[in-house]
């Protein structure tokens, strides 16, 4: 089994693993936020429920970052492999003719949602983290609603939120039914999926969108 | 040298089964001391070099190509003949026997033929088993289609590439002999000289195609499957590379060549559209089951399609002119390939060809496919379909039964065939002459055999469509492992060759002498205006039909043609790096030669004989005037010629044909 | 046409290429691109200029040896199609046209247009086949029923040429596609289900060490493929190796 997780497919795999794991974690994700929209109380409620359930914090949460670093550190890993590959490269290369430009350029979207997450922690998990665990301040469960609402005056935080989702909804749009190749089965091939992908990269990225311009206009 | 066919004695159905049960052996511990070499990979050289490996010989392997698999033999489309009998359709080894001598018109020796037809249905087995995707029925059983106006279906066939997939067969068993250290594979190494020693076969000297270096390779026997000589045409269905230096080598070296004009020409190629054409393109003969061959009746309608002021499709049926209907009522557009194709030239020359060079006859459809749109209309229960309706349903039929040949030829005529009628061409595609072997496949040689195309043995004067898979197979596959072992139990004490010797020294002399002379030459010619102009002479002499005084013009203009490209001849480039201009030089140099041969061979056999036309050997009256006519009494033998300085001078000796088991007769198709 | 060729020329595998322009005149539409090579080598070669040294033999699409990377294609702007079966009348006159050998670091270049696809040969020397030695009294070839779905999906996926084109339009240089429809056409019959296992895990390791990239699921490979082989091959290529691995 290791064998099979060094070679080409296997780490195929592990990637597409690592996907399905991030898609449903994004599901999760825009699902919360959206109670934002809706209800204060309720958003603080769930917030609190996610913050302080020792499950969640203590399993998983590493789980998370595990993925997420994993995602993109095999990503970089294969892109350095396929780069190499390829060996002299063309003078004249005319990709748009038979791939989507999603399909050529996951490490480029890549790299944005990274950018974006490095942003997302400085904003949001490391102040978690410092208030709960470092600073250790006294819990209060009513908090987090002002917290989003102030992380959203900057228009140019915004913005930054709004360009990264546009690079998610990009990778996602190949991404989504990538992982379904890699993992042997052709399903992302046929047309309900690949309609639901669709649906699926361009939903979940105009919910976070939609959130952030709600909270920014409405605060 | 008497020529001895060496088939044994014996009921013709037990000569291959006795001849197995009492020919030596070798030990297998001592194959693993014995080396063989076989020189092309395709169908014969391809099976021959992995059942010789899995014997447990040493096999050295080359090809000009840069894999097995690029063999010419993966451009065959049609399908593999055996006598399986899946059909239940009264198909046997004997009937397989019967339609490949009465097809090859009585000229190919019963036992040789016989043994093939007996070891076909092996050849099924041994692809299925390998993993060969043949067509298959909803059963899972395998499919048949009937081929070349056979009176049985037992043809074999994987879609359209059929010489593909059992390629690919021979290939992945080479591979695994190769993974096993048993092959070792030159690829991208041309044999440029064969080897004797004491007068047996002992070696070769081969060219590295990437470096150009010449090596010398040693081995206890040595396997010639190098193809046919069609190339000769310069414009064949052959690949470009496809030569016959292998073959013109060892004649040269005393393997008799055998009845040379021995040439199958297709009915249906794709025409040639210019000067610059540099190959013809074969669309499957199974075309002629639906498509109807006609030109038209008035000359001035031709010269108006010519100079493209009219189209075919304007054209009134009673001015059409379907000659092969007319001429053959009993077979129609089914006669055989030779017949279809001389039929072809004789309306062309006539001045009813259909496109801008005049060569070119129509391949109709329209009629199959309003006949498959009323029957589909009947069977979708449509009551008073309109002629789109019954066009659109035909065109489906025909779009099933041969849509990938129809997009073939729209890729290459750019003109939809559904709509407007094909054009099509006969061009040259198989040589049934080559390399004499015996029984054994052996040449005069000895330890110098020659299997598949490049041989002469199975085919006769002409071959059915199917049956050259077939014998490439069988060659590889299912006899010369046998033969070939008969001959190497006298070497199981001779320990390895050395190429350290006077012989090896004196051949790659030979050879090197050649290439410098290319490299210094100082001519102004390239090496395909050569081969274009060779082409031509073969093509308008030497070609569908031939006579006396055309002969006679070829051979003189072609000794004089050689002569000029021995003064005239200029390659490019070094000797010492990749060159294919100078790969190119070699090999016309040798058909040079050999076309001229192939003339004289054509020239002594006064007599029409499958794809050998002799104007004057007809027919004079009767139901068959016109027809092509053979004489048994004075050339029921194979012509084997043997070398002896210029091709003029090459002495003829006769292997005479006995036809113990067949009665011998007249093809009709009227 | 009169036409403007930036071609790749490169003397020997150790030496350094360029792209070199080259003028050819009155092209006929009707030529196959490979006949407007050949017209451009007997332009050469009467100048007394090295040819351009480019693979090709067949010249009706099959034996897969033809192998050029036309205006940032392989084999061309044509769809399903070689090098050898794309014609002329696919560019216009006054045309610029960028010829270059089909690239990945697994297909050294030997010279000019040709390289060295000795990569594909070892990947099925690894497993590329069925092991079966010729005896003459194997069983009986309808012993054993395929169904005529599994026998068509294995012929479909047989048809592959080996001439590259899935590596060298692979932004990756991956060669999936070419493996994939191998294991794909064994996987599928019995015969090839014995050693299926071995094979897939074989076929893979040597294209591993190959130096071929990985696939990232582009669909490159599928469109520019001369024969059309189907991304399907390579999903079960990854089911096969799932299954071989959890063994």
């Amino acid at each position: 089994m290791s064998g099979f997780f060094s070679s080409s497919i296997g780490r195929k795999v592990a990637m597409a693993l690592s996907a399905f794991f991030l898609m449903f974690f994004l599901l999760m994700h825009v699902s919360i936020n959206l109670i934002s929209v809706i209800d204060a109380d309720a958003f603080n409620t769930a917030s609190h429920f996610m913050g302080t359930n020792p499950i969640i914090q203590f399993a998983m949460q590493p789980v998370l970052i595990v993925g997420v670093v994993f995602h993109f550190v095999m990503g970089f890993i294969l892109e350095l492999k396929n780069k190499k590959a390829i060996g002299v490269s063309y003078a004249k290369n005319n990709g748009a003719a038979n791939s989507s430009w999603m399909s050529r350029n996951m490490i480029w979207s890549g790299l944005a949602i990274l950018a974006f997450i490095v942003l997302h922690f400085i904003d949001f998990w490391f102040p978690e983290i410092n208030y709960k665990y470092i600073a250790s301040l006294p819990e209060d469960p009513t908090r987090y609603f002002g917290e989003l609402q102030h992380k959203f005056v900057s228009p140019l935080r915004v913005g930054a939120y709004v360009v990264a989702f546009v690079f998610l909804a990009l990778h996602l749009m190949h991404g989504f039914t990538s992982a379904f190749q890699s993992m042997g089965s052709t399903a992302g091939r046929k047309k309900g999926l690949i309609t639901f992908g669709k649906v699926y990269a361009i939903a979940i990225p105009a919910l976070f969108i939609f959130i952030a311009l709600f909270h920014h206009f409405n605060h | 040298m008497a020529l001895n066919s060496k088939v044994p004695e014996g009921p013709i159905k037990d000569k291959w089964t006795n001849y197995k049960d009492k020919i030596n052996l070798v030990n297998p511990a001592n194959k693993r001391h014995i080396d063989v070499i076989v020189v092309g990979t395709g169908l014969a050289g391809g099976s021959a070099a992995a059942t010789l490996a899995e014997l447990g010989y040493n096999v050295k392997a080359f090809a000009y190509q840069d894999s097995p698999r690029r063999a010419h033999s993966i451009a065959a489309q049609g399908g593999i003949n055996a006598a399986k009998n899946y059909q239940g359709d009264g198909d046997s080894t004997y009937r397989l026997f019967y339609d490949t001598v009465k097809g090859g018109d009585y000229r190919s020796r019963e036992a040789n033929v016989y043994r093939l037809a007996e070891v076909s249905a092996n050849i099924i087995d041994q692809c299925v088993a390998q993993g060969v995707p043949f067509a298959r029925d909803y059963g899972g059983l395998l499919d048949n289609r009937s081929f070349g106006g056979v009176l049985v279906s037992r043809t074999f066939y994987a879609k359209g590439q059929t010489g593909q997939q059992l390629l690919l067969g021979a290939y992945s068993a080479m591979n695994r002999q190769i993974a096993r250290g048993k092959i070792e594979m030159f690829n991208r190494h041309e044999m440029l000289d064969v080897v004797k020693v004491d007068g047996k076969a002992r070696g070769i000297i081969a060219r590295n195609l990437i470096t150009g270096e010449i090596e010398r390779h040693s081995a206890h026997a040595v396997v010639i499957a190098t193809g046919g000589y069609g190339n000769v045409y310069f414009l064949s269905t052959n690949a470009m590379g496809s030569n016959a230096t292998a073959a013109w080598k060892i004649h040269k070296k005393g393997a008799y060549f055998a009845n040379p004009c021995y040439t199958q020409i297709h009915p249906t190629c794709i025409p040639r559209s210019g000067d610059y054409q540099s190959k013809l393109t074969l669309m499957s003969e199974s075309l002629r089951n639906d498509g109807r061959i006609w030109v038209p009746k008035k000359k001035e309608d031709a010269i108006a399609i010519q100079q493209g002021k009219l189209k075919p499709t304007q054209l009134a049926e009673e001015d059409r002119d379907y000659y092969l209907e007319r001429r053959y009522p009993a077979f129609g557009n089914l006669v055989p390939r030779d017949v279809a194709s001389r039929a072809a030239k004789e309306r062309c020359d006539a001045g009813f060809g259909v496109n801008a060079t005049g060569e070119a006859v129509y391949l109709d459809f329209a009629a199959a496919i309003e006949r498959y749109g009323k029957e589909q209309a009947k069977i979708q229960n449509l009551s008073n379909p309109s002629s789109t309706k019954i066009t659109e349903l035909g065109e489906a039929i025909v779009e099933a039964k041969y849509g990938n040949l129809f997009q073939m030829y729209e890729k290459i005529v750019d003109e939809n065939p559904y709509k407007t009628p094909m054009m099509i061409y006969p061009a040259t595609h198989y040589t049934m002459g080559g390399v004499w072997v015996d029984y054994n496949l052996m040449t005069t040689v000895d330890g110098l055999y020659c299997i598949g195309e490049a041989n002469f043995s199975d085919h006769g004067a002409n071959r059915l469509g199917a049956s050259a898979l077939m014998q490439g197979l069988a060659d590889g596959y299912f006899v010369l492992p046998y033969t070939i072992g008969d001959y190497l139990s006298n070497d199981i004490r001779t320990g390895p060759i050395s190429t350290e010797s006077p012989e090896f020294d004196a051949v790659e002399k030979e050879v090197k002498d050649r290439i410098n002379f290319f490299m210094t030459n100082k001519g102004t010619k390239s090496v395909d205006h050569f081969h274009k102009r060779l082409g031509k002479i073969m093509w308008d002499k030497v070609g569908m039909s031939r006579n006396e005084k055309g002969l006679k013009e070829a051979i003189s203009e072609i000794k004089a043609l050689r002569e000029e490209f021995w003064k005239e001849v200029m390659v490019p480039g070094k000797e010492n790096e990749m060159n294919p201009e100078l790969e190119k030089a070699g090999r016309v140099a040798d058909f040079l030669e050999l076309g001229e041969l192939f003339a004289k061979d054509a020239l002594i056999r006064e007599e029409s004989c499958g794809g050998h036309f002799r104007e004057e050997s007809v027919e004079l009256d009767g139901e068959q005037k016109g027809e092509a006519k053979r004489n048994d009494k004075d050339y029921a033998f194979v012509s084997a010629w043997e070398y002896k300085g210029e091709p003029s001078e090459a002495v003829l000796h006769k292997e005479s044909l006995e036809f113990k088991d067949i009665e011998l007769k007249q093809r009709s198709y009227k | 046409m009169n036409l403007t060729l930036k071609i790749w020329r490169q003397k020997d595998s150790n030496a350094k290429g360029q792209m070199v322009d080259y003028k050819v005149t009155d092209i006929s539409e009707h030529m196959s691109f490979l006949e407007m090579m050949d017209v451009l080598n007997e332009q050469l070669v009467n100048t007394g200029e090295e040819p351009v040294a480019f693979d090709h033999d067949c010249r009706e699409g099959i034996c897969g040896m033809c192998s050029m990377y036309i205006n940032g294609e392989a084999h061309g702007p044509d769809r399903g199609i070689t090098t050898c079966q794309l014609h002329m009348r696919m560019f216009n006159d006054g045309d610029t046209i960028t010829i270059e050998p089909f690239r990945a670091a697994a297909f050294p270049v030997i010279k000019d247009l040709v390289v060295d696809r000795m990569a594909f040969e070892r990947i099925q020397q690894a497993g590329g086949y069925i092991s079966v030695n010729t005896s003459g009294n194997t069983q009986d070839a309808n012993a054993l029923p395929i169904s005529k779905h599994d026998a068509d999906e294995a012929m479909d996926a047989a048809t592959c040429i080996g001439c590259g084109a899935c590596v060298a339009t692979c932004k990756n240089s991956s060669a999936m596609l070419f493996v994939g429809a191998k294991v794909s056409q064994y996987a599928l019959l019995p015969q090839g289900q014995v050693e299926a296992a071995d094979r897939v895990q074989n076929m893979v390791d040597q294209m591993d060490l190959e130096g071929f990239g990985n696939c990232t699921n582009t669909g490159a490979c599928e469109v520019e493929c001369p024969k059309g082989i189907s991304l399907d091959n390579i999903a079960r290529m990854n089911r096969e190796l799932m299954k071989a691995a959890l063994k």
